[in-house]
């Protein structure tokens, strides 16, 4: 079982890793906001089958901060991209 | 029984590593940027779901299975949201060629 | 079969860090760069899940990935104006051939000093496994941190507050004392407010939840209070809450409040045990609790007041 779940975890890793060359070239800046969005999932998939493949109980906790830290981070993205809404620190607002 | 649940998690993991390629596959060849997005949100969140789906057969204990769905259940909403927002300022107009 | 499977999947971990680190150097966009350098640090926390440090995985997640990310975006957002100007800057030649010679020189004496390293490398965790029962806690991690070297913990803590007070000095005189960032007007049915509705409450609990493991298993206060510091600035950005006038006494007293009480400590352990930051002995657990809950709320202010930036509005009275 063990193996099989690294194997899993390997091909979603490589499919992330896939997908983060497209996202990173992605010529406009909505592409590289969906990089938030590949960890969020993906990267927290590859989290939980290793964790389970080691049997380190502790990785489901890595999992759950990364998916709240993920979506913080892409709503960040989506603020701070132009033609987003603009970033909380930007600009002065008298 | 233990065969049973071992099945039950070889079945759902690959199930969710295959949705997770096609998540790839459609964020590789899809024209738009709105279609890549539904690619990447949709399929990407099932496969997740099947993982966990999966590794909840494996849990030793029901603290661990219900982790796991609170797991699943916040990328579920985060992505969601962010799909969401990342639409809205695309159809808004996003000046970067 | 398992080690083998192990190898190439440490390859490629180490081979997606190594590409990335090479892409957050060489993108010309700091959007991409920015988002290359937030994969860099998901990798990493790959990286060490594999090595078995879960709590520096859990770290590397939550500061790497969430707000250090958060922290670089913003920065590029500011430096939006400037960026056309700063892209087409091009160095000399002669310049670039000292670059590429002073990084090669110095990568080449990293890979030398990695190489020589003992291997097995020296280690004290026999030494602090020894004696863990003295403190009271049951995460070799923990005890390192606030048991064996507390100093270096209070040092982090006090770094953490100068550093946000330098940030603070960053406001222009008219400003200063104002509200950290623009005020961001949310839409009170739209697509953020719900998620910053829905989240938090959990992010809250999942965050104590992680502070208040860290005794024994892998967490602690730093990942607990990274987490509810970004729970809060979702609340923030979605426009439901403002930032607080950097001016105001609660602030300046939470975030002095847990170096203040973990100094105190220190001094307490004088007289009752013979040194600096010393505990006495029966004492270790309670008193590492009551660090621990003086520095949770002070870490989460200061780690939210850092991404919230310099202030940039006048605050009403």
């Amino acid at each position: 079982m063990s193996e099989f779940l690294l194997a899993a975890a390997g091909f979603v890793l490589l499919t992330v890793a896939v997908g983060l060359v497209r996202i990173l070239r992605g010529p406009a800046n909505v592409d590289r906001m969906m990089a938030a969005q590949l960890f969020g999932t993906g990267g927290v998939a590859a989290v939980l089958l290793l964790g389970a493949a080691t049997g380190a109980a502790a990785a489901i906790d890595v999992a759950l901060t990364l998916a709240l830290l993920a979506a913080f981070a892409s709503f960040a993205f989506v603020k701070a991209a132009p033609g987003g809404d603009g970033a909380p620190a930007t600009d002065r607002d008298r | 029984m233990n065969d049973i649940l071992a099945w039950t998690s070889i079945v759902a993991v690959t199930a969710g590593v295959f949705f997770f390629v096609a998540g790839t596959v459609g964020l590789l060849r899809f024209p738009d940027a709105v279609t890549r997005l539904h690619a990447l949100t949709k399929a990407d969140n099932l496969g997740l779901g099947l993982v966990a789906l999966g590794l909840m057969a494996q849990a030793r204990s029901a603290t661990v299975m219900l982790e796991l769905l609170v797991v699943w259940g916040l990328v579920l909403v985060s992505g969601a949201t962010a799909a969401q927002l990342i639409a809205r300022g695309q159809r808004r107009g996003d000046t970067q060629p | 079969m398992t080690d083998a499977l192990n190898e190439v999947l440490n390859l490629g971990i180490a081979v997606l860090i190594l590409v990335l680190g090479v892409w957050a150097v060489v993108a010309r966009d700091a959007f991409a760069a920015a988002v290359g350098f937030i994969a860099f640090g998901l990798s990493l926390t790959l990286a060490w899940l594999q090595l078995r440090g879960i709590d520096v995985a859990l770290t590397e997640a939550a500061i790497g990935g969430g707000l250090t990310g958060a922290l670089t975006i913003f920065a590029v957002a500011r430096l939006r104006a400037t960026e056309a100007a700063a892209s087409a800057e091009r160095p000399s030649v002669p310049t670039r051939i000292i670059a590429v010679l002073v990084a090669g020189a110095v990568t080449f004496t990293l890979i030398l000093c990695v190489l020589a390293l003992p291997n097995p490398a020296p280690s004290l965790a026999s030494a602090v496994m020894a004696h863990i029962e003295s403190t009271g806690v049951g995460n070799p991690i923990t005890a390192v941190l606030l048991a064996y070297r507390a100093m270096d913990t209070l040092l982090e803590a006090t770094v953490l507050v100068f550093a946000l007070i330098g940030v603070w000095s960053l406001a222009p005189d008219d400003v200063w004392g104002g509200h950290p960032g623009i005020r961001q007007h949310a839409d009170p049915n739209g697509i953020l407010a719900y998620a910053a509705r829905i989240l938090p409450p959990i992010g809250i609990v999942v965050g104590t939840y992680v502070f208040w493991v860290g005794a024994d298993h892998p967490g602690g206060k730093f990942q607990g209070a990274t987490i509810i510091a970004a729970m809060w600035l979702l609340v923030v950005m979605a426009g439901l809450v403002d930032t607080p006038p950097v001016s105001r006494r609660w602030v300046r007293i939470v975030a002095a409040a847990g170096p203040l009480v973990f100094i105190a400590i220190g001094l307490a352990g004088v007289p009752t045990a013979g040194a600096f930051l010393a505990y006495p002995h029966g004492y270790a657990k309670p008193l590492i609790v009551i660090i621990e809950l003086a520095l949770m709320p002070t870490l989460a202010l200061v780690l939210a007041l850092l991404v919230a930036g310099a202030p940039t509005r006048i605050a009403k009275r």
